[in-house]
């Protein structure tokens, strides 16, 4: 008698000792482990400093397989509106070696800065990068931004 | 003593029961409600064609669809390779028409969904698509002046009361297109112009009738659907609906370490776009540079979206004005096609290039380079049993 209830004793310190373990292992361990240089921002400063840039679904919802239009806001550091910017769009999933399924495109001004980027569609889940090229008065500068669905 | 002995055997398995991992994470599970066919949105309205929802007009798309009438040697119909016994397919490598062609006849179910059309996309609208094989030499390889009399003498009333009237006709050569023969040319370039519009009008008028049709082509529910729709509600999926643990291996596969649904996602299993797979071509058939070759032709096709025949306004044309039209990874791109009765619809790939679901996934698992361009996917050193589970789910897609 007294035997058993060793032997159900230490199974018990077993079972405990590895419900710890997993749960250090399951809880510390990131649940989307994501690459270096994939923090998912809407708002950003470009690569070198000229502009502040906002980039966000025109009607606040990404829907995964349908044309959107989003909306690129590009302000000054000092927060003025930059206006008459010039504008290329590209990108891609970087994880599957692919650029984008339809090439985006700067078709309106809608002033304060705001410039609405047609023609954006995102096929996949995953990891997407858009890469802007800005040229305006103030200069050219480039910004990414990561999207992730 | 037995007692107690007994107590303990019992929360001992209590215990593990509790601890047992359960079949899918929230995660998973929201991946697999993704998929279910109930989260198939209602189809869109097509303004590009006005006819698209009138019974009438859908009415006569099937009777066009089947009728081997509207062929040039009068033995071909859209039916001979989309036949509807087999998923709208024909289970050939390669489709025969008239003459053999160097594609996989695509099946219809869901087709209206699509934003392209054929493998390549080389067609923007199920109504400009349907136009392409009456043409094509090696499909009905008819002429468009052709059809256009054999719509007034076979059809002109169903024609009239939908389209309303048809044009005098009766100096329009027997047979005459921009793309057919030599003498068949001639007598397009021949025509005025306003007459070859007559006739384009009275052509696109046909294909907007066949895609009419073909809107009500809607693919079945599955096995799969009803084990998800379990799954959604929490209830343990009863009989035939529960997956076998092969089965739930095969899905879990799937929608995790095989990296499968991040082409074949959403409720059509199909991101409707192109991809180079690294699928190798056939041996002794004409270069084939797939969505590459593709983007000319659908700029170049005067029934695209942006041209003259397009009902509503240029807003449904986001597709064609944003297409991609360069680029490496065009080259031998592919659409990813459904997997919805794929397991019943052997061979596969754009040209038949394999026999089996076999030999699809270990494709994928051992992912070799592309002849031309750079495939996108990588290899997945998948063992014997994951290839074998990710095939026995494969099926439940098709039962």
């Amino acid at each position: 008698m007294a035997s058993l209830w060793r032997y159900v004793l230490a199974g018990l310190g077993l079972a405990a000792l590895l419900t710890g373990v997993l749960a250090a292992v399951y809880l510390t361990a990131p649940h989307a482990p994501q690459r270096a240089g994939s923090e998912i921002v809407r708002s950003k400063s470009t690569a070198n400093g000229l502009f502040v840039a906002s980039f966000e679904p025109e009607r606040g919802v990404i829907r995964q397989g349908e044309l959107q239009s989003w909306l690129l806001t590009l302000k000054t550091v000092a927060g003025a509106p930059v206006e008459g910017a010039a504008i290329a769009i590209s990108g891609g999933m970087p994880q599957h070696r692919h650029g984008l399924p339809t090439s985006p495109q700067a078709t309106d001004y809608l002033g304060e800065g705001c410039y609405r980027i047609d023609g954006v569609k995102f096929t996949m889940s995953g990891l997407w990068q858009l890469h802007f090229a800005i040229s305006a008065a103030a200069g050219s500068d480039t910004v990414v931004f990561n999207v992730l669905l | 003593m037995s007692r107690l002995s007994r107590l303990l055997v019992l929360m001992a398995m209590a215990v593990l029961a509790g601890c047992g991992k359960p079949a899918f994470s929230d995660a998973e599970k929201k991946t697999i409600a993704s998929l279910a066919l109930s989260a198939l949105p209602p189809l869109k309205t097509d303004t590009t064609n006005r006819y698209a929802d009138v019974p009438a007009a859908a009415a006569l798309g099937s009777t066009l669809f089947f009728d081997v009438g509207m062929s040039g040697d009068g033995m071909v119909s859209c039916s001979t390779c989309h036949k509807i016994d087999r998923q709208f397919q024909d289970d050939l490598p390669r489709a025969v028409g008239v003459g053999r062609t160097n594609r996989r006849t695509m099946p219809l179910a869901g087709v209206a969904h699509d934003p392209w059309f054929f493998w390549d996309g080389r067609r923007d609208s199920l109504w400009a698509q349907a136009l392409a094989p009456l043409e094509n030499p090696l499909e009905q390889a008819g002429n468009r002046a052709a059809y256009a009399h054999y719509i007034k003498a076979r059809f002109g009333e169903r024609y009239e009361r939908i389209f309303g009237p048809l044009p005098d006709l009766s100096d329009v050569a027997a047979n005459a297109s921009p793309l057919g023969s030599d003498a068949e040319k001639a007598a397009w370039n021949a025509m005025p112009a306003a007459q070859a519009e007559a006739v384009n009008r009275v052509f696109a008028n046909i294909g907007k009738a066949i895609a009419a049709f073909e809107r009500s082509i809607a693919p079945p529910r599955t096995r799969f659907d009803r084990f998800a729709a379990a799954l959604a509600t929490g209830i343990q999926p009863q009989g035939d609906d529960a997956f076998s643990p092969e089965e739930i291996l095969g899905l879990k596969l799937f929608i995790g370490k095989a990296n499968c649904v991040t082409c074949h996602t959403g409720p059509r299993f199909t991101d409707s776009s192109f991809h180079n797979t690294g699928v190798p071509p056939v041996a002794n058939l004409p270069p084939d540079r797939g969505r590459m070759d593709a983007v000319a032709q659908v700029e170049a096709d005067p029934f695209n979206c942006l041209g003259a025949f397009r009902d509503g306004d240029a807003s449904a044309c986001g597709e064609l004005r944003f297409m991609v039209k360069a680029g490496p990874e065009l080259i031998r791109a592919y659409k990813t096609p459904s997997l919805r009765g794929a397991a019943n619809r052997a061979p596969y790939m754009h040209a038949g290039q394999f026999s089996s679901l076999d030999e699809v996934v270990a494709h994928y698992s051992t992912a070799p380079t592309s002849v031309e361009g750079e495939s996108e996917i990588h290899p997945l050193q998948l063992s014997d049993r994951e290839r074998a589970a990710l095939v026995a789910f494969l099926k439940t897609l098709a039962e």
